[in-house]
C-alpha cells in the first residue's frame, strides 16, 4: 500500500530540487525515454531509508561536480506504480530494484545501480561510483 | 531523509545471501535474524540440480545486476543455515 503523499513529498522534493524531472504516468515515461540522443540518468526513487536514504543524497553530490547526464529523471517505486513498472520495462532484463539508478546513452543502457550496491553505504560512496560512471559514458562525447 | 525501522538487527533492510546446509540458497532483503532463523522478503531461491548452474553462479550474477524477488517473505529455519553474507560484498 502506498505511503501517504505528505510522508513522500520530501523524498520527491530532494530529487526534483536538483533537477528531476518526475515522471508519474506511463506516458509521461514514453515521451521521456523517446528522446534518446544523448545521456540520462533514471533514479527509481524509493521510501526505504535503509537504502534510499543514501540514494538520494549520494546522486545529489555526484551532480554537483563533473561530468554529468543531459537529462534526468525520476519515478517513485511504490507510489507512482505504473510510471514505475512502464520505466522498467525499458530494462526487462534487470531485476527490479528500488531504489537504483540506471543510466542511458543515446537510448541505450550503460550503467546500472542496483539496491544492494547502495544500502549500507554513506553518500559520498555513492556518489563517487555514480561520478565514476559519468565521467565514463558522459564525458566521451562531451556532455 | 528517509524512513528507518528501528528494533530490528543489523542486517534489517540489507540484501544478504543465505547458504543452507543442503542445495538450496537464498539471496533477499533480510528484515531481521531472529531464533527461528533468517527472516527475508523479496527473495529468491537457487537449488543446486543436476545440469543446473551452482549457487556461485546464482550469486555473481545476482551480484553485478540483483536478484529477482519471487518469493514475497519466507523464513530460513536456524538449523538450516550455513552461512550469511552481504551481497554487496561478495
Amino acid at each position: 500500500m502506498p505511503y501517504s503523499p505528505m510522508l513522500v513529498r520530501p523524498m520527491r522534493e530532494e530529487l526534483t530540487s536538483a533537477g528531476f524531472e518526475e515522471l508519474t504516468t506511463a506516458e509521461e515515461v514514453e515521451r521521456f525515454m523517446a528522446d534518446r540522443g544523448g545521456s540520462a540518468l533514471v533514479v527509481v526513487n524509493s521510501v526505504c531509508g535503509c537504502a534510499a536514504g543514501m540514494a538520494r543524497p549520494g546522486v545529489r553530490l555526484a551532480l554537483q561536480d563533473g561530468p554529468r547526464p543531459d537529462r534526468l529523471a525520476t519515478v517513485f517505486a511504490g507510489q507512482d506504480l505504473e510510471a514505475t513498472a512502464r520505466m522498467r520495462s525499458h530494462f526487462p532484463d534487470l531485476p527490479p530494484s528500488s531504489p537504483s539508478m540506471a543510466l542511458f546513452r543515446d537510448g541505450e543502457l550503460v550503467y546500472f545501480l542496483p539496491r544492494h550496491k547502495i544500502e549500507g553505504r554513506d553518500a559520498l560512496a555513492v556518489a563517487r561510483d555514480l561520478a565514476e560512471a559519468f565521467t565514463r559514458h558522459c564525458a566521451a562525447a562531451g556532455t | 531523509m528517509g524512513t528507518f525501522h528501528r528494533g530490528k538487527g543489523p542486517l534489517h533492510g540489507l540484501t544478504v545471501v543465505v547458504d543452507t546446509d543442503g542445495p538450496e540458497l537464498y539471496i533477499g532483503r533480510c528484515d531481521d535474524v531472529v531464533e527461528a532463523g533468517v527472516l527475508l522478503q523479496d527473495a529468491d531461491l537457487h537449488r543446486d540440480e543436476a545440469g543446473a548452474s551452482g549457487k556461485e553462479e546464482f550469486v555473481a550474477r545476482a551480484a553485478r545486476v540483483g536478484h529477482w524477488p519471487r518469493i514475497g517473505e519466507i523464513l530460513v529455519p536456524r538449523e538450516r543455515v550455513a552461512s550469511i553474507r552481504l551481497l554487496a560484498e561478495v
